[in-house]
């Protein structure tokens, strides 16, 4: 009885003393969550519009998620598990985090600019919106199977109600209803891999799995091994819900027909948001096979060769389909997929030089470089993908058409918004100046360095260099139709305010630039937090 | 403020500076406008010879050298300096941009577009010839892309956009493998030997300390140095061009409008020289030695192949394209004719090597001159009839005396009349070959028989004959004052280059024996493997 009592009392004191503290940024959003449906409720306060509470709990998150990332490299605050184990309090997760907020702020910033909920739909829109979030911060912190499991799902299911937001829309209720089913089967098959995983172990925290495997998995074990199959195909399985959110081929399929259907304000969040919080979810997976012997490692290196060659094919795949589309949207959806490609290649990387055999002092940097390079690009990808969207959502509200060939010409009329287009596909491509260079280069030169582990990440880098000449076929389409052709007579005009649109579209896309010629400061922060994570230096 | 160290970075930035001003001009200024950009082009003329000023002869290393960490973590310095080799090219950059810039007066779509481009343009050149770290050059190697890209594009020919993609894929490729080779280079510096000559650890992109490790020889293992050639060699002779890698050149040249196209030849394919010189050579000597053979081959093989194409259009810009080609091949001949003693690989007639280097100097400064005059010689006709049929013309002299005898003169330059800034080159590349190789030594004089074929039949089929046989005779007007400026800007040059041609060697001597020096010892260091020297080409 009373060891009980001093287990509640051990729990209280560690949620209330250092897990709530850490975790206010998430609790401030479920709470602008709350206040928005309450104004909707009290009629004194519906007037209140919802995007104005979205947008001031954003702020504060941000903020709050700000300080604790200073804080954390300042040396104030310190690593920590909290919630008894089941997030990770460090660097990294503070880092996805801010990243998170930083992100609603200026999707809600767009949505706010292009109207797209009416005031009627506002809180349900900000709602789903913020809930979404909240599920990926889980994802980024998740440091329990159980967690990995509740922060894919709880940031899917607002998804799915957002993609078909566009009520009435056919297409919008179709693509909700595909994106459903492909969600729920690839959570399906997660779930399984988890309770084999779990079942294997005896655990579901994170850190204990590389431990614990190597208690069961005899040395020189090799893949007839009924645990090592199990191992393989339990990994496989959870590997399989990721490359969902990821969109990763061949669990792609979604992925054109959502951001089709789904507003461009959404497709735009869902391409960077979803796709953020599932890297760093992989990478902490990933990572949960390390401190284990010869022979877990070895299981995580061969992992890491397959989501190598997942990589180039989906890079691959993605570049080719992209080239026949039509539509602006699918297109941009496409070259997401893409570049989830070429953001998995460094997840590749550190999963082959992590685990290789011949570690070292030397492989433990190039292993720093991987997630240096894969959050450099998350951040560049960020501004990028949000601008090309961005400035899709603009133009629709103008021209009513998401057809490339509606946007021949487009650059007499709005000079501004074609060029931040200009700058995002430039950063897109891949070409210096841009931080989508950068950000590229470091990847490339962490596969690299992983070609004198093992050959395939040879197969895995040219596949990455023959698609950055094959992006520019496609995204040169976009800037074709809006510089190279002529405006058609009768084409309607498009106009916009220079002040508050004009200024996000340069918000948004300048830094695009500012991170391939200032990239040094941002690359040490990451580099720092990239050490911290592996190394807890 | 104007110091030797400062001058090159006031070269690179002043157009953009212009170009940044030009975007506050009232749209109908567009005559405002051209004078303000030509004022920027002439800046940075006149900067260039004040940077002949600053330059000590005698001295064949770098001169003015500037460094400034730009990315500390990466090792890449803002790293800037010229010697005779990119002297030369620079001042004949900024002439052939000041000369292109006054042709630019026919200019009448989107003018503040095209000025900022052009401007632009001149920053990744000037950049280009300047950077002395390999990243920083390759920054402004993909720089240039982007305006050339429009330029073609928008203010093209009727096939303008297909020559634009063509031009930029092109590079792009080229690009791609650069970067490639620039990743080996920097990893392959990042042992403890290279550690003695960069004083830091991790990989450099230095390209002086690069070519001090290729010289030193253990460092950069031959494997290496041939997988890097390769890569380097392709990416530049796309941008030579020479066969098989030109089939861009003809398009975009066609295609662009008269100034680009001036530029395109005068400037553009001298970067890929210039980059075979600085870059490639140098970073792999064993490698250039393995294939010198071959790339004397090439080298012919554009020469007569080039020459032979010419002979065959019909399109008078088309085969002043060709002759590029042709003329181009003289430039790659003249580095590659690298001939060594089968025992001791010593270096064998090293002064013809010199020489044949000094040849392919002063061939692109000659071309550099010649071939945007016969580009604009083609312009000044185009503009007035529209056409460009050779078997239309004729009779040209009676009706345009002036213009037919500046235009003689020019393309007697391109023939390499003596006395003409043309034969110096040729001659000089000839008689070095001739050390290499009597076959080819006699194949490429050949050339120069098939080069006065094609230039005087074009000749005597547009200025000779009894009379204009083609359409619009009647707009057939003689030459305003200002393209009578440009013709004297590009003859005076002609004559005094062939007169007098130590205006060049005075400055290229130095820095080209200091190459071949560290070329020789490179390749000498470098330990053979028995069995390369026998399998590869």
């Amino acid at each position: 009885m009373n060891e009980i009592g001093l287990l509640v009392q051990r729990l209280l004191d560690e949620t209330t003393k250092t897990s709530v503290g850490l975790f206010v940024p998430e609790l401030v959003l479920s709470g602008t969550i709350v206040a928005m449906l309450l104004c909707r409720i009290l009629p004194l306060l519906w007037r209140v519009p919802a995007q104005w509470i979205a947008l001031l709990g954003a702020f504060t998150a941000f903020a709050w998620t700000l300080c604790q990332f200073d804080q954390l490299v300042g040396g104030t605050l310190h690593a920590t598990p909290i919630f008894t184990g089941l997030l990770m309090f460090d660097q990294f997760a503070t880092f996805f985090r801010m990243f998170l907020c930083l992100f609603l702020i200026l999707t809600i910033t767009l949505t706010v600019l292009s109207g797209i909920p009416d005031r009627e739909d506002a809180p349900d829109f900000y709602t789903l919106l913020l809930g979404a979030t909240l599920g990926m911060m889980i994802m980024a912190s998740a440091n329990h199977l159980l967690m990995v499991f509740l922060g894919v799902e709880m940031a899917s299911v607002p998804s799915y109600a957002m993609v078909g937001f566009l009520k009435g829309r056919k297409k919008s209720s179709e693509a909700a209803l595909k994106y459903v089913v492909y969600g729920a089967g690839a959570a399906g098959v997660m779930l399984y891999g988890i309770s084999l995983l779990a079942g294997l172990t005896g655990t579901g925290s994170l850190p204990e799995i590389g431990h614990r495997l190597s208690l069961i998995v005899s040395q020189g074990a090799g893949i007839s091994d009924p645990i090592v199959r199990t191992i393989v195909l339990a990994s496989l399985m959870v590997l399989v819900g990721l490359a969902f959110k990821l969109s990763v081929f061949p669990f792609h399929f979604w992925c054109p027909d959502v951001f089709e259907g789904a507003a461009a304000e959404v497709a735009g969040f869902l391409s960077v948001a979803s796709k953020a919080g599932a890297f760093a979810l992989l990478v902490r997976f990933g990572l949960a096979f390390s401190g284990g012997s010869a022979a877990v490692s070895e299981i995580a290196f061969a992992l890491g060769i397959g989501i190598g060659v997942l990589a180039a094919a989906t890079a691959t795949f993605g570049n080719l389909s992209a080239y026949g589309q039509t539509n602006i949207k699918r297109m941009l959806a496409y070259s997401t997929i893409a570049h989830a490609g070429y953001m998995l290649m460094a997840v590749s990387a550190l999963m082959v030089m992590k685990f290789s055999k011949h570690g070292g002092a030397e492989s433990t940097a190039v292993t720093l470089s991987c997630i240096e390079g894969l959050i450099y690009y998350l951040f560049v990808y960020l501004f990028m993908n949000l601008g090309a969207f961005a400035i899709v959502a603009l133009v629709r509200n103008q021209i009513f058409s998401e057809e490339i060939e509606d946007y021949n010409g487009l650059a007499t009329q709005c000079p501004l918004l074609c060029f931040g287009m200009a700058l995002c596909i430039f950063s897109l491509i891949g070409l210096p100046p841009m931080g989508g260079f950068f950000a590229k280069l470091v990847i490339f030169a962490s596969v690299f360095k992983a070609t004198s582990v093992h050959w395939a990440m040879w197969f895995v880098l040219g596949a990455g260099a023959i698609n950055t000449v094959f992006g520019l076929f496609y995204y040169i389409r976009i800037l074709k139709a809006m510089y190279l052709k002529p405006r058609p007579d009768g084409a309607r005009k498009v106009s916009y305010d220079l002040m508050p649109v004009g200024l996000f579209v340069l918000m948004i896309c300048l830094p695009t630039l500012g991170l391939g010629v200032l990239p040094a400061r941002f690359a040490e922060t990451f580099n720092n937090v990239a050490s911290v994570l592996l190394t807890g230096r | 403020m104007f110091t030797a160290e400062t001058l090159t970075s006031w070269i690179i930035f002043v157009p953009t500076i212009f170009a940044f001003f030009l975007v506050f001009f009232e749209k109908k200024a567009v005559e405002a406008m051209r004078v303000f950009a030509l004022a920027g082009t002439v800046v940075t003329f006149f900067l260039s010879l004040a940077l002949i000023g600053q330059f000590t002869v005698g001295d064949g290393g770098m001169q003015g050298k500037i460094s400034v960490p730009w990315i500390a973590s990466w090792n890449i310095n803002y790293q800037l300096g010229y010697d005779g080799i990119s002297l030369t090219l620079v001042v004949l950059s900024a002439f052939v941009f000041l000369v292109s810039m006054l042709a630019s007066w026919g200019i009448e779509k989107h003018v503040k577009g095209y000025l900022i481009l052009f401007l632009i343009l001149e920053t990744g050149v000037m950049g280009v010839f300047f950077a002395l770290d390999f990243f920083l050059f390759y920054v402004f190697w993909e720089v240039m892309l982007l305006p050339m890209y429009f330029l073609i594009g928008v203010w093209g020919g009727p096939r303008r956009e297909y020559a634009a993609i063509k031009f930029f894929l092109y590079t792009l490729a080229g690009g791609v493998l650069m970067l490639i080779a620039l990743l080996m280079y920097y990893f392959g510096s990042a042992t403890p030997e290279a550690m003695a000559i960069t004083g830091h650890s991790g990989g450099s992109f230095d390209l002086l300390k690069l070519a001090e490790m290729a010289q030193r020889g253990d460092i950069f293992s031959p494997g290496l140095q041939v997988a890097g050639f390769i890569l380097l060699f392709i990416g530049f002779a796309i941008k030579v061009p020479t066969f098989p890698f030109h089939t861009w050149l003809p398009d975009a040249h066609v295609e662009a409008p008269t100034p680009i196209s001036m530029i395109l030849a005068g400037v553009l394919l001298k970067l890929g020289g210039y980059g075979i010189i600085r870059i490639a050579f140098p970073l792999c000597p064993y490698g250039a030695q393995v294939a010198a053979y071959a790339l004397v081959a090439i080298g012919v093989i554009s020469i007569i192949y080039g020459a032979f194409a010419a002979l065959a259009q019909t399109d008078f810009k088309r085969m002043v394209a060709y002759s590029s080609v042709s003329h181009m091949g003289y430039v790659l001949l003249g580095i590659a004719v690298w001939k060594i003693s089968e025992v001791t690989g010593v270096a064998e007639g090293r002064d013809y090597w010199l020489m044949g280097m000094n040849g392919a100097m002063f061939q692109m400064i000659a071309h550099g001159v010649s071939s945007p005059g016969m580009f604009f010689m083609v312009g000044v006709i185009y503009d007035r009839v529209h056409h460009r049929d050779l078997n239309q013309f004729g009779g040209l002299s009676g009706l345009m005396p002036n213009y037919s005898g500046m235009a003689a003169v020019i393309f007697f330059a391109g023939l390499g009349l003596p006395g003409l800034c043309g034969f110096i080159g040729e001659v000089f590349v000839v008689l070095s070959a001739w050390n290499y190789s009597k076959t080819l030594a006699i194949v490429s004089a050949g050339g120069v028989i098939l080069t006065a074929g094609y230039i005087l039949w074009a000749l005597q089929r547009v200025y000779l004959g009894p009379a204009y046989k083609g359409p619009h005779p009647e707009a057939i007007t003689p030459m305003t004052s200002r393209e009578q400026a440009i013709g004297w800007l590009l003859i005076v040059p002609c004559f005094v280059l062939g007169v007098y041609p130590n205006f060049v060697f005075n400055y290229t001597n130095d820095s080209l024996t200091k190459l071949v020096d560290t070329l020789d010892s490179g390749y000498q260091n470098t330990p053979k493997p028995n069995s390369v020297q026998t399998t590869q080409k």
